[in-house]
């Protein structure tokens, strides 16, 4: 038995059945193109960075065409030994010196040996008296307080100013892998077109090797004008000098005030000033805090930040501190604002509880809520430390030297850092300098990539303490 | 003499000692005011003031930027050289010869904001249109975190990426007569990658935002995913969306690394007479000096204060300020009206 | 403030504003060391109070008296104010920004709101336990020993040791625990957390104990165990119980207070006292058709 349904009135305008089928194969097939547009775009960003990636790594390490002064199985020689049996990299100390007696001439000698002794007991290129004399005077050099030279150094100085290695081409990691024949031709037809961009050379005295920009002598040698031994050993430590002044400036004051404005402040006009002010401050471009550094850190507060109020320090207010303050001033919106999400995250509940059993505000916050809060404020606040270290031009505006050799030894030091160094290499046409630029640019998101991994650690231990 | 209990019809109350079973007891009750008398707590009051006074720190800041913006840009202003007037009006930036007009560094910024927003806006929102209603756990779990790493990157990096990898492409591809070296292109690309994570995610959240009950709805009407995501989410969540693209602005202009490597240090001084506007004034292959650019370039040599030059960074600075600060809460108040929309 | 619905309450307890000075039961049992000379008036009583949220007033014109060891219930419809009434009884409503208390609430005679009284003494007087168990995330000693702790308790280890052992079995939950103290609070069943947290609320020996909906989370079995230890506890402690569960207060309290809300002339919903009689009477007698009404089921 079957119940006819009731006929409904037909509908104009309405698609039939058959058509309705039609029209939801065509909408299945737009949709399946713009989904797929969607996805093209997404892998575009992602594409962008894998391209920013590769350039770096590609560009850190790759074959060189060098050309050297001295060839290094000469500066064995140098040293009185047989280049057959030993290799430049083998010789010693003692050996460097002698064949950075022979190499180079007296007065250069003495320069370096002012700079920097060789030997704790005696003298290599200066005679005694005069060392004496030099010694004696007002203005002694400081080769004469300063340790001596270790063997690394050396070998530096042998290379720098006896081998002389100059790299007059370069080629990037993936091509000297793949085709390493091709960047020698090249270098070869260069020889031949244009010869007068080579006076010096001939095309035999080229060697072609390996290079590893990203090196741990890179990373340890200090800064130099030649772009075959610079190193960045003076910004790595510049950038951790700025670190630590940021973080010990940035993390209690932005954890302070995160926990005013999350657990004491009541809703008066001057709390909300400060809240939406401080939402404004996270906005302001990070050249803007450098302008108020130079301003009032490096002018304003010169004998505070240069040291002078304190009878030491710099000779003007371009240092560690007053760069380590501009970029805590930097960070201090990000950290507030991130500690006020842990502290909001915190259940009101356990306040209540805190407070139910007689304890006061600030008992309750210190031993219920800020132990509870810790990861999420931990987190946030190496992440922002992170966006600290990759800062560049604040760092320009207070006058982060362009080139220094010396290490930075406390918070009154002049200095420089590691996106400055990229900055400046960067900048300078020669493309070896693009390479050292790639290498400290590895070098840093190394770092950074540290400091993630840390926070990621950190978060994961504390949550599972807590439950 | 009538006991108390008989005013409670028959619950007299059986006096009891009360008996504690701990060391600690309460106090007599007959000084019970005294007992219960405000303490004072020195330690805590302390220890909250600095607390404000870490918050209060906020303030300083904010007044020391304007202060000292406002400081220089006065004194820039009554060094006779420029007035505001020709500030604001005059197309020709060039210190050397006292030439100090903001247009062509407005344009530099404008011109690469532009160029990265064009970038970044479909990338963005195509990025956080298919993270947030298509991808599914496992995609969406591995496309996120590169996206995060993206935001981790310092702007010098992408500044070397720009020189390096970008402009040599641009003049492969349009050739080294028609892109100079230094060009607007390759910066603004650039500045348009760096901000892709940006937009995305506060896209993103935006449409996360708009209730299931909604989607729901649409689907219950036989509409299909695309068309739940496209007609009813995205407009759902437009506002969230536009205040995304607004900060992203915002960080484009403020942006300084990449465009002082890639864009150049040469003003693009122009005369809306006689200057092409599409072959000069307005080209993405010609170099761009950007307001930030100057004050990076000015500042990274040795400046002397009280000069001119010095003065003039912090003219432009308050002009960038101003700027952002008017982008932020643009934003901000986009952002409020959508927050009504639901609530 | 609107306080045009000037109800009368039918309060079967008398609220006594007189002054207590021939309070005879002091007077029997002078050689009690220490005797409660404002005994008649409750350990706690509000006078005329009202509970605003901004200008939205939850409760008005609560008079009341909580007696001394002895279980009071507040029952009632939902959202007619017996969590506000219980937070103003030891100023928790400090903690709500917009919160205020007109009117007054005595504590042994002393106005509590008075500016010159210490909020957190008042709370270390009268302790709370809350509808959701809300254990620290410490360890199950910690709970217990880090309110003694914050109030001054100087004894060393040991005495700690004693009066966490003591605090949690009075709670009736030490022969449970006694094994694993240095395990997380939030380890426990529910009705093992809301024990830990009435523990916790005993050890630091306070006067009253207020509690609001603490079975409202737990199994009946759970309920049955802490209504026990109410019981228990109310020969050292006046308790002050808000539920939900009629059978419950029957069950436990000695008096009940029955609050209804009702819409006001501004179209606001205010709480207001309806009966206040020993629960015996409010069970089976009351006075009030509401009252009625709602004990029966029959509420509209
Ligand atoms: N923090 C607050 N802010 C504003 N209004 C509130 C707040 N807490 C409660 N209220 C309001 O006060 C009134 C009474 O709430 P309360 O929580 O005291 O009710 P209740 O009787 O405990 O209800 P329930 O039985 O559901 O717990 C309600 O109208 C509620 O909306
Ligand atoms: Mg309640």
């Amino acid at each position: 038995m079957s119940i006819e349904a009731p006929e409904r009135p037909v509908q104009e305008h309405f698609p039939t059945p058959d058509e309705y089928a039609g029209l939801l194969s065509k909408r299945t097939r737009r949709a399946w193109v713009v989904q797929m547009f969607l996805l093209l775009m997404l892998t575009i960003a992602v594409l962008g960075l894998s391209i920013l990636l590769f350039t770096i790594i590609d560009d850190s390490f790759g074959n060189v065409a060098t050309v050297n002064q001295v060839e290094p199985e000469e500066g064995v020689v140098l040293a009185g030994l047989d280049p057959a049996t030993t290799s430049f990299g083998d010789l010693g100390k003692d050996e460097l010196v002698t064949a950075l007696q022979a190499g180079i001439n007296r007065n250069v000698g003495r320069r370096l040996e002012r700079e920097q002794r060789f030997y704790e007991d005696r003298l290599v290129f200066e005679p005694q008296a005069s060392w004496d004399e030099l010694c004696a005077s007002d203005d002694p050099a400081p080769g004469c307080t300063s340790s001596a030279r270790d063997a690394g150094n050396v070998s530096l100085l042998v290379q720098e100013q006896v081998i002389e290695p100059d790299i007059i081409a370069v080629s990037g990691m993936v091509e000297s892998l793949l085709n390493p024949a091709a960047f020698e031709e090249e270098v070869a037809r260069d020889f031949a077109v244009n010869p007068e961009k080579y006076p010096d050379y001939t095309f035999d005295q080229v060697r072609f090797q390996w290079r590893a920009w990203f090196s741990w002598s890179f990373i340890t040698s200090p800064a130099s004008a030649t772009p075959e031994i610079a190193g960045i050993r003076t910004a790595v430590l510049g950038s951790i000098w700025l670190v630590a002044v940021t973080v010990l400036f940035a993390v209690p004051v932005g954890v302070g005030a995160a926990v005013y404005l999350e657990e004491f402040a009541k809703p008066t006009r001057l709390n909300d000033l400060i809240q939406t002010n401080i939402n404004n401050l996270a906005g302001v471009p990070s050249i803007i805090y450098g302008m108020l550094g130079l301003a009032v850190l490096v002018r304003a507060l010169e004998p505070i930040t240069s040291g002078s109020l304190f009878g030491t320090g710099a000779p003007n207010g371009r240092t560690v501190l007053a760069a380590g303050l501009t970029l805590g001033l930097l960070t201090l919106p990000v950290v507030i604002i991130s500690s006020q999400e842990a502290l909001r995250a915190v259940p009101g509940s356990l306040r209540q509880a805190g407070m139910g059993l007689g304890a006061t505000k600030w008992q309750t916050v210190r031993s219920q809520v800020l132990p509870v809060a810790i990861p999420g404020i931990l987190t946030g606040t190496i992440l922002a430390v992170a966006r600290a270290i990759g800062e560049t031009a604040p760092l320009i505006l207070v006058g982060a030297a362009s080139f220094i050799t010396q290490s930075p030894s406390g918070p009154f030091s002049q200095f420089t850092a590691l996106p400055i160094q990229i900055f400046q290499w960067t900048s300078l046409p020669q493309p070896e300098w693009q390479h050292l630029a790639a290498a400290a640019s590895l070098t840093l998101l190394l770092l950074l990539l540290i400091l993630n991994g840390a926070a990621v650690i950190l978060r994961n231990k504390y949550s599972r303490r807590i439950t | 003499m009538q006991p108390a209990g008989a005013r409670s019809a028959g619950h007299t109350r059986e006096r009891r000692e009360l008996t504690r079973p701990m060391a600690l007891k309460l106090g007599a009750v007959d000084n019970m005011k005294e007992q219960l008398k405000k303490r004072r707590r020195p330690g805590e009051r302390v220890i909250i003031g600095s607390l404000f006074f870490a918050g209060a720190i906020s303030i300083a800041v904010t007044v020391g930027i304007l202060w000292e913006l406002g400081k220089e840009s006065l004194l820039f202003f009554t060094d006779e050289v420029v007035s505001v007037g020709q500030f604001f009006t005059s197309t020709v930036w060039q210190p050397q010869a006292e030439n100090f007009g903001i247009w062509p560094l407005i344009l530099g910024t404008m011109l690469i904001t532009v160029i990265a927003l064009f970038v970044a806006v479909p990338i963005g929102l195509a990025s956080a249109i298919y993270l947030s209603e298509y991808a599914s756990p496992r995609v969406r779990g591995f496309f996120k975190p590169l996206l995060e790493v993206l935001v981790g990157i310092p702007t010098v990096v992408f500044g070397f990426f720009a020189i390096t990898f970008v402009t040599p492409i641009l003049r492969d591809i349009f050739g080294t007569s028609v892109v100079g070296f230094f060009n607007v292109l390759s910066a603004g690309i650039v500045v348009g990658l760096l901000i892709v994570p940006l937009i995305s995610s506060l896209a993103e959240d935006a449409m996360s935002a708009v209730p299931s009950s909604l989607r729901q709805a649409a689907y219950g009407l036989g509409a299909s995913k695309l068309e739940v995501s496209l007609r009813v989410v995205v407009p759902a969540a437009l506002s969230g969306i536009a205040a995304g693209i607004v900060i992203g602005m915002s960080r484009a202009v403020g942006e300084t690394m990449v465009v002082t490597l890639a864009a150049g240090a040469s003003p693009r001084n122009f005369n809306l007479g006689s200057d092409s506007v599409f072959g000069y004034i307005l080209s993405p292959f010609e170099a761009a000096q950007t307001m930030t650019g100057y004050i990076a370039i000015t500042a990274s040599g040795d400046i002397s204060y009280d000069t001119i030059d010095y003065n003039s960074i912090f003219a432009i600075g308050l002009t960038l300020f101003v700027i952002t600060l008017g982008l932020n809460s643009l934003s901000r108040r986009i952002v409020k009206r959508f927050r009504q929309e639901y609530d | 403030m609107t306080s045009d619905t000037q109800r009368e309450a039918v309060v079967a307890i008398p609220t006594d504003n007189g002054a207590p000075a021939d309070n005879p039961v002091a007077a029997e049992h002078d050689d009690v060391d220490r005797t409660y000379e404002h005994d008649v008036n409750g350990v706690i009583r509000t006078s005329d109070m009202d509970v605003f949220y901004g200008d939205f007033r939850a409760v008005g014109n609560v008079s009341l008296s909580f007696a001394f060891n002895e279980i009071t219930a507040l029952i009632g419809p939902s959202g007619c104010g017996k969590s506000t009434v219980l937070r103003s009884l030891n100023r928790m409503n400090d903690l709500i920004p917009s919160a205020r208390v007109d009117g007054e609430v005595f504590y042994h005679g002393e106005d509590i709101y008075d500016p010159e009284v210490d909020p957190v003494e008042i709370r270390r007087r009268i302790g709370m336990v809350f509808q959701k168990p809300n254990p620290f995330p410490k360890s199950i000693y910690d709970n217990v020993a880090w309110g003694v702790k914050i109030n001054g308790f100087k004894g060393r280890k040991e005495a700690m040791d004693e009066v966490v052992e003591q605090a949690l079995t009075e709670a009736a939950l030490w022969d449970e625990v006694k094994d694993k103290l240095n395990d997380s609070g939030l380890s426990l069943s529910g009705g093992q957390q809301q024990r830990l947290c009435i523990a916790r609320a005993i050890a630091i020996q306070p006067d009253v104990v207020l509690m609001d909906e603490p079975c409202s989370a737990l199994d009946p079995i759970a309920t049955l165990r802490i209504e026990e230890l109410m019981i228990k506890l109310k020969q050292h402690y006046s308790i002050i119980i808000v539920t939900h569960n009629m059978q419950q207060a029957a069950r436990v309290s000695d008096k009940t207070a029955f609050f209804n809300v009702e819409l006001d002339a501004t179209g606001q919903r205010t709480g207001y006292l309806v009966e206040y009689s020993p629960t015996d009477e409010l069970f089976t007698r009351p006075r009030v058709q509401q009252t009625e009404d709602y004990i029966t089921g029959r509420f509209g």
